[in-house]
């Protein structure tokens, strides 16, 4: 398998999370959708590492992948808390700071 | 001796400073000692200079003192510094003793009135400014001096500021001050040009550099329109035609503040600038030209306007203006010496006059028509001789101060190479004027049937000592200031003065009449005839035959109006510049210009921002993912140049 296919992979899987935090108002489905862009990033660290035969792109997908677990764990927390107190989580209902 | 010269102007000021701050606190008689005392200490200090002074050889009479640099930019730097030679000096010993004299009768004269301490520090302020423009050795301490004095004179001819000083015109005195004020200021903005004019041509503004490097030669064109401007200053300061016409209306200051400003010291101020700058006049034979007729023409037509005057103080403040134009004529036919002597001895005499229009005054509580009053002699007896004196100074009689200093003049304007026949005869018709107005004025005041309305009658009454001996002083100097001018004789004055004059000669040199003995005496001869003729004939009308006067009156009635209302001269000046500025102000400087601009600027700057802020905040909506979106276009946009470049 060449190397364009897995950045093609890795393009389009991108642009779906770029697509899904713009178009998307369920702060949930947008939060997957970042996670979607980090492991589309992910894919091409993976790629590149194996073409290029250097580990230092794996190591970083370990980074990137620890981060994201963090996220995952305060983001979800924010998410369930804004929930308890708007019971709501679309985010064109979260207006509080707009004039 | 020189390095004393600061304590003349410091004196006056330090009463001012004194007076000002804590007189409101202290007793009439206190402010009254610090007031006079500061003068009469000045006084005495320029009397020892004068002995230093004549002391020196005649040419090396100049002292000079500089005291610090007060700025340098550039090539332009001026020094505070003092200069006393032989004109200087003469001014500082008139200013300081003549305003001394004023100062004492003050005390008397404002006994009782609200804003005592006012008034003294004031006079004081007057006196230091005053003697900052006759002791500055530059043109920017002149002209600070020539600020200063216009300064107190608006402040002490709004003295009054809460009362109503004419009634036909509904004018105040505030009014009246601020009229002296800004006619000044047209003068001064010519003045200001004449040394801005001076400082291009000879990048220095400091006397000496100054007038040594035009005696070295000017071009013509440059020393007319120099004389010019600086003359269009004098005319403002000195009440010449056309700016002339905020003096009468001086009068509504405190009497012995015309006395001072008004008479002897401050409206002399022009003609001390024109003797000083002989230098170019002397060279631009237009602007004396000038200077000459404007002096003759302001002397006759002043005086044809003393003439019916029926306040007794307008009487003398037209006689001033009259005088002052005598002045000129004497600057304008190149008779420097001739113009301060008459400075001089007017000083003295017109001093004395106003002095004792205030004596009248005060004995009347403060009655100035001299139609209401009459047969005062009986009752003030040294006022009536004083003014008596100072009248017959004034008029030209002979053996008095005023006719030799008025001969003088007369004579330069016949004989001197700059004179004319036309000069002398209008100026020997003026002094016919003179004699007849001021005993017009002496004969409605002091004799005759009294017309003084009876409730001021009854109290009237000879003004106490410290207000008589001035006027006896004055008096005295009027008799005898004369006589340190007498031609042939010992022309003291003269000769005192002329170092100053040819100090600096410009080519073709300073000139002077020396016309024969036999045409002086004619000249002279001719001179008391018109004045005695002028004194008979205010006699034969105001006291032999009462009723001649109303008689005269009705057969030149045109002309008796035109006088009276000052050849409407006001009026005009009101048609012309006052009402059209006030218009042009009020319809397009404020409704337009300040309304619609300025203030439109102001407004509409906030109002541009506020609808842009309106425009743009559409953009905040609050939603991350509008701002994501604009993110996103931002990458996208650099990363294209990127790959495109």
């Amino acid at each position: 398998m060449p190397l364009s296919h897995y950045l093609i992979l890795s393009a389009i899987l991108f642009a779906i999370g770029v697509a899904g935090v713009l178009l998307r108002r369920n702060a949930i489905v947008i939060f997957m959708s970042i996670e979607l862009m980090l492991n589309a990033v992910n894919l091409t660290f993976v790629a590149f590492a194996a073409q290029l035969q250097n580990l230092e792109g794996q190591i970083f997908v370990f980074f990137v992948m620890v981060v994201a677990a963090a996220e995952v764990a305060i983001g979800l927390a924010l998410i369930v808390a804004i929930f308890r107190v708007r019971e709501t989580v679309f985010v064109d209902e979260l207006n509080l700071m707009k004039w | 001796m020189s390095a004393y010269l600061w304590v003349i102007p410091f004196f006056p000021l330090l009463g001012f400073a004194i007076n000002g701050l804590r007189g409101n606190r202290w007793s009439e008689k206190t402010v009254g000692v610090i007031g006079a005392g500061a003068v009469f200490a000045s006084f005495a200090a320029a009397c020892f200079v004068f002995f230093d002074l004549i002391a020196l050889a005649p040419e090396s009479r100049v002292l000079v003192q500089t005291l610090y640099r007060w700025m340098a930019a550039g090539d332009f730097s001026i020094d505070i510094s003092f200069r006393l030679d032989a004109l200087s000096m003469l001014m500082v010993l008139v200013v300081t003793g003549v305003g001394f004299l004023i100062h004492v009768y003050s005390i008397g004269y404002m006994h009782g009135e609200r804003g005592f301490f006012r008034y003294f520090s004031f006079l004081n302020l007057f006196t230091f400014a005053m003697l900052l423009l006759v002791m500055g050795n530059n043109f920017l301490i002149m002209f600070v001096g020539w600020e200063g004095v216009g300064l107190c004179s608006y402040l002490l001819i709004g003295f009054y500021y809460d009362r109503r000083f004419d009634e036909t015109t509904g004018m105040s005195c505030a009014q009246a001050g601020s009229k002296a004020f800004i006619v000044n200021r047209i003068g001064d903005f010519g003045f200001l040009l004449g040394i801005f004019f001076i400082f291009a041509n000879f990048t220095s503004l400091d006397f000496d550099t100054v007038f040594a490097g035009a005696a070295a030669g000017l071009n013509p064109a440059t020393a007319t329109a120099i004389c010019l401007l600086l003359f269009v200053g004098a005319t403002g300061k000195s009440a010449q035609i056309p700016l002339y016409v905020w003096l009468p209306d001086a009068m509504a200051g405190p009497t012995p503040v015309s006395a001072l400003i008004h008479a002897a010291t401050m409206v002399t101020a022009g003609v001390y600038m024109v003797a000083r700058c002989s230098v170019f006049f002397l060279q631009a034979p237009l602007a004396l030209a000038v200077v000459a007729t404007i002096g003759v023409l302001t002397a006759i037509f002043a005086g044809t306007m003393a003439l019916t005057a029926t306040d007794i103080k307008k009487v003398l403040a037209y006689s001033t203006v009259s005088q002052l134009g005598y002045m000129f004529l004497a600057c304008g036919v190149g008779a420097f010496a001739a113009g301060i002597f008459h400075l001089m001895t007017h000083a003295f005499f017109k001093a004395l006059l106003f002095l004792g229009a205030g004596s009248v005054m005060h004995a009347l509580s403060g009655e100035t028509n001299i139609m209401k009053m009459g047969d005062l002699k009986k009752h003030l007896p040294v006022t009536h001789a004083t003014m008596l004196i100072a009248s017959l100074a004034i008029a030209g009689v002979p053996l008095l101060s005023g006719f030799f200093s008025k001969d003088e003049i007369l004579l330069q304007a016949y004989a001197s190479p700059h004179g004319s026949l036309a000069f002398y005869v209008i100026a020997l018709l003026t002094a016919g004027m003179t004699a007849f107005y001021m005993f017009r004025m002496i004969y409605l005041t002091f004799y005759g049937t009294s017309r003084v309305a009876p409730e001021a009658m009854n109290h009237v009454h000879e003004s106490p000592k410290i207000m008589t001996v001035p006027l006896i002083v004055l008096a005295v100097l009027s008799v005898i200031g004369g006589y340190v001018g007498v031609p042939h004789v010992f022309n003291k004055i003269g000769k005192f003065l002329d170092p100053v004059f040819t100090r600096y000669t410009p080519p073709g040199g300073h000139e002077e009449a020396h016309a024969g003995l036999g045409l002086e005496f004619g000249l002279m001869a001719l001179s008391v005839l018109v004045a005695v003729a002028g004194i008979l004939l205010a006699r034969s009308i105001y006291l032999k035959h009462p009723g001649k006067a109303d008689e005269l009156m009705q057969r030149f009635r045109g002309f008796y109006k035109l006088l009276s209302a000052k050849y409407y001269v006001d009026e005009i000046y009101n048609a012309l510049f006052v009402r059209p500025i006030h218009r042009l102000s009020e319809s397009f400087l404020w409704k337009v210009f300040d309304v619609k601009i300025i203030d439109g600027l102001v407004n509409g700057l906030p109002q541009t921002f506020l609808a842009a802020a309106n425009i743009l905040r559409r953009w905040q909506t609050g939603v991350v993912q509008n701002y994501a979106v604009s993110l996103l276009i931002g990458a996208i946009v650099v990363l294209g140049y990127l790959l495109m470049r």
